[in-house]
């Protein structure tokens, strides 16, 4: 979780930030005898140090992330409107109001230390506190010294911006963590304990008064101790092999249940009787190791979300223009047709509605997976989930929100989600086959010794059922995923439960989306072939973009490294059109035809960018999208061994680029819309394929559904992914096809280990027909088979996972 | 010999004592984020100083060292 070591070490080198560790670059800024590699992150370091907050930098080295340029604005100005101020408040009353925020932003001590010193920034602030593992900070403050604008306003000067979305605002029961595992291991645990001390003087074969005084006593406390162990500990087993009988499904849960159930009235039966020691031990143990399996199975990643839909990608609240002119801030609840809306640079548009006032330059990438931003004019039409690059447009609204083009797409995928078969787990299939085996055993050696000894057919039906309870094969799946799961998150690959690995290890067919999955979504590539210009001339160029953040503009600046900037005079930055400013006498201008050359020609889909020196135009240079590091490999490694699939939003405009990278044309679709897009892998699966899914937006998210593993790769795991079973940080796509081997070893040791907890299970079996289980035997089968089956697959997860080609570190 | 039954129920009773103490600590949320609560207890517990910025140079990088130790 921390690199502390890693950032200390490095911590001398002189020429890091001190707020964020990145390199400073040849003109650092210096204040206070410290370098900062933006004015961001000097402003940071200047709020701290003014609140003697510089603590901060004392848990961490560098332990703040590269701020923005820290203006803020107005941006939660709809902060101040009454309705959503009281949404997003848990409590408020008495001049004292609490807060839950969600805050992607907190990874190190250093974050803790700070968000927990908030009354040092703000003495409004009562009392904070943080949740490291949901990423979540509460605060308490006085409404009367710093309102909740003002709040969220300096959270975000410190660059800890906390997320709000509609999504926030529903004030929903997953909230409640389910904190009944650990109850119900406590109870097991304990229990556990205590019967193995009262069952001690069963096994002793003293015959005296005292002792037969002791062991009546101490079979009634195990009675006592049993119950709790079987009816409260237990029941998650019971109820869910009854739920499943229901449904005519037969889990590991039923042999587990009838295995509880036998134990505990059998054991019962012989203390009350007076005929044995009974078997509470041996149900204490198998209740606590199995749910020691579940503790560990249920492991989850708490901060991060599978199951999304649009409304954690939209806003909270709008900014509605009334007829006299007068702007104001609605919470988007309650947004109705016909209003006129204002969207700014950056802003998502929240319905379908008519563009009024502006030029509109809308990026869908998210929604469609069309790659460059679609300009749109007044009078046109803008669909919900577009995100405005340029300057503030006017709309009138169409449809409300949960009408939009973008919600029905998403209400009518749900819709027709009755998930097409889901798969049977390797687990399910062999607790079928078990149980049966087990019921026809014990009922073929029953009939057996009814006919030869009477006396002896309930001992041996129910030893068989005890002995047969599979503990340790119900121990190997979590124990060996839950291993694998781990393994995989250490390395950013997040999965949302451990039955993914098996869904991971199965899959014979791989389908990509292009925007955002294949191709990066924070780059492109710059190809200056159609600019003619000499060495001073693109030194000048790199001089002007680096003071843009427009992502052609950082496309340029990266291409163009190993040049001194020179300083710029006069630059102007015209949103969605261009920069300009004087470099070194020259008058340059960098930007769209329309911008530089005055001219506007129809030109094919790909962006071309336009430099002019002194009016004079120097050409264009291309911008394309750019591929994740590694692709090339990484489809080739994949092709060996899978069917590869593209499914794109966008044009094909990059064919002929793809080609070169998949095997097959009749596999490379384009403009598929996501309704599709989800019938292309519904159409794979009937033609008995396994299918993996692997995308980025919303226009992907039924098709992640759909498909029987759908992974969905974020730069930001914590921002907006659609729902899906796992989730893969980007900086990771190279080791996709380490992870799917990965998940392949995992599985093999499950088989592995299956055989095993059989060979126990046989020996055990031996024993029950026989007739000869006695507690004793019982007592050390079980505990013996559990452990040993636990440390051989943790073992060679670990050891698997040690060698494996992604694992970096030891 | 009986008196090990009276100690029998002590134990019996202690022990509940302690399933209670795990109950409280679950229910109290303690086990909600295990991570926060290991860092926590490292903060130095000092009342915001004055003069953090004024310190010389020299105190400032002792500052700075101090997370090696």
């Amino acid at each position: 979780m921390t690199e502390n070591t890693a950032g200390r070490e490095t911590a001398k080198n002189t020429n890091e930030c001190y707020h964020c560790g990145e390199d400073c670059g040849t003109v650092p800024i210096s204040f206070r005898e410290k370098l900062f590699c933006c004015n961001g992150c000097k402003m940071v370091y200047e709020i701290l140090s003014q609140s003697n907050a510089c603590d901060y930098y004392k848990y961490e080295v560098h332990p703040g992330l590269k701020a923005g340029n820290g203006e803020v604005g107005s941006r939660y100005a709809y902060l101040d409107n009454e309705e959503i101020r009281g949404d997003l408040l848990e409590f408020t009353g008495d001049g004292v109001s609490k807060v839950r925020l969600f805050i992607p932003a907190i990874h190190c001590s250093s974050c803790i230390w700070l968000l927990e010193n908030l009354q040092r920034l703000n003495d409004g602030v009562i009392h904070s506190s943080v949740n490291f593992v949901k990423k979540e900070v509460v605060i308490t403050f006085h409404d009367a010294r710093i309102s909740l604008r003002q709040l969220i306003e300096m959270l975000a000067a410190v660059n800890y911006i906390p997320q709000l979305t509609t999504d926030t605002l529903q004030k929903e029961a997953k909230r409640k963590i389910n904190r009944g595992i650990y109850y119900r291991l406590g109870v097991a645990g304990f229990c556990f304990g205590n019967i193995m001390l009262f069952s001690f003087p069963g096994y002793l074969s003293v015959n005296d008064a005292v002792e037969n005084l002791l062991r009546q006593n101490f079979g009634l406390l195990n009675i006592l101790f049993g119950i709790p162990v079987a009816f409260y500990s237990g029941s998650v087993f019971l109820i869910s092999a009854y739920k499943g009988l229901k449904k005519k499904f037969v889990s590991i849960d039923v042999p587990i249940a009838i295995g509880i159930l036998v134990l505990f009235f059998r054991s019962a039966y012989e203390i009350i009787s007076g005929t044995g020691a009974g078997f509470m031990d041996s149900l204490a143990g198998l209740v606590f190791f199995l749910s020691i399996g579940r503790w560990y199975q249920d492991k989850t990643y708490q901060a991060l979300s599978f199951e999304r839909d649009y409304r954690s990608y939209f806003p909270v609240a709008v900014t509605i223009i009334a007829d006299s002119g007068s702007e104001s801030i609605i919470p988007i609840k309650n947004l109705k047709t016909g209003m006129r809306i204002l969207v700014r640079n950056q802003e998502l548009v929240p319905a379908d509605a008519l563009l009024v006032k502006g030029d509109g330059s809308i990026d869908y990438s998210f929604v469609s997976g069309e790659s460059s931003p679609v300009a749109r004019k007044e009078g046109e039409r803008i669909f919900a989930g577009g995100r405005q690059a340029g300057a503030s447009i006017e709309l009138i609204v169409e449809r409300e929100v949960a009408q939009s083009h973008l919600t029905e797409l998403w209400n009518q995928d749900m819709a027709g989600m009755e998930k097409s078969t889901r798969w049977d787990s390797i687990l399910d299939v062999i607790s079928r086959y078990f149980t049966v085996m087990i019921l026809l055993l014990s009922t073929v050696s029953g009939i057996f010794w009814w006919c030869y000894n009477p006396s002896m057919a309930f001992l041996v039906v129910t030893a068989i059922l005890i002995v047969a309870c599979p503990c340790a094969l119900a121990m190997t799946y979590p124990f060996s995923l839950g291993g694998a799961m781990r393994v995989f998150g250490r390395n950013n690959f997040y999965l949302k439960r451990t039955g993914v690995v098996e869904a991971l290890s199965r899959i014979d067919t791989i389908v990509f989306d292009k925007t955002g999955t294949i191709t990066r979504n924070d780059g492109f590539g710059a190809d200056f072939g159609s600019l003619a210009v000499s060495h001073d001339q693109l030194h000048c160029i790199s001089s002007l973009v680096r003071h843009s953040t427009h992502p052609a503009s950082v496309a340029i600046y990266r291409q163009l490294q190993g040049f001194a900037p020179l300083p710029v005079t006069g630059f102007n930055e015209v949103p969605a059109k261009g920069i300009e400013g004087h470099v070194q006498g020259h008058f340059l201008k960098i930007g769209s035809e329309e911008f530089v050359t005055g001219t506007k020609t129809m030109t094919a889909a790909g962006g071309r960018v336009f430099v002019a020196f002194d009016d004079e135009i120097a050409g264009f240079i291309g911008i394309s999208n750019q591929y994740r590091e590694g692709m090339k490999e990484v489809l080739e490694e994949l092709a060996t061994r899978y069917e590869l699939h593209l499914l794109s939003g966008d044009n094909d405009a990059e064919l002929p680029n793809l080609l070169a990278f998949f095997p097959s044309r009749d596999h490379l679709n384009f403009n598929k819309s996501p309704r599709e897009k989800l019938e292309y892998i519904r159409d794979l699966k009937a033609r008995g394929k396994k299918v993996l899914m692997i995308g980025d937006g919303l226009n992907d998210a039924g098709a992640l559904r759909e498909s029987d593993c759908g992974i969905s790769i974020a730069d930001d795991i914590y921002h907006f992914s659609p729902a899906c079973d796992a989730i893969l940080e980007s900086g990771r796509f190279s080791h996709l096809p380490y992870f799917l081997d990965f998940s392949r070893t995992s599985m093999r040791i499950v088989f592995i280990s299956m055989g095993l907890s059989f060979l126990y299970n046989v020996v055990g079996l031996s024993f029950a027909i026989t007739g000869n289980l006695s507690p004793v035997v019982s007592a050390i089968l079980m505990p013996l088979s559990s452990v040993t089956i636990v440390a051989f697959v943790t073992l060679s997860v670990f050891v698997s996972a040690r060698f494996s080609k992604f694992e970096g570190r030891s | 010999m009986s008196v090990i039954l009276v100690l029998v129920a002590f134990s019996v009773v202690l022990a509940g004592g302690f399933l209670a103490a795990f109950f409280w600590s679950v229910r109290n949320g303690q086990y909600d984020d295990t991570y926060s609560a290991s860092v926590r207890i490292l903060f130095d517990d000092d009342k915001p100083r004055e003069t953090t910025e004024q310190a010389t140079p020299a105190a400032k990088l002792m500052n700075e060292q101090l997370p090696n130790q």
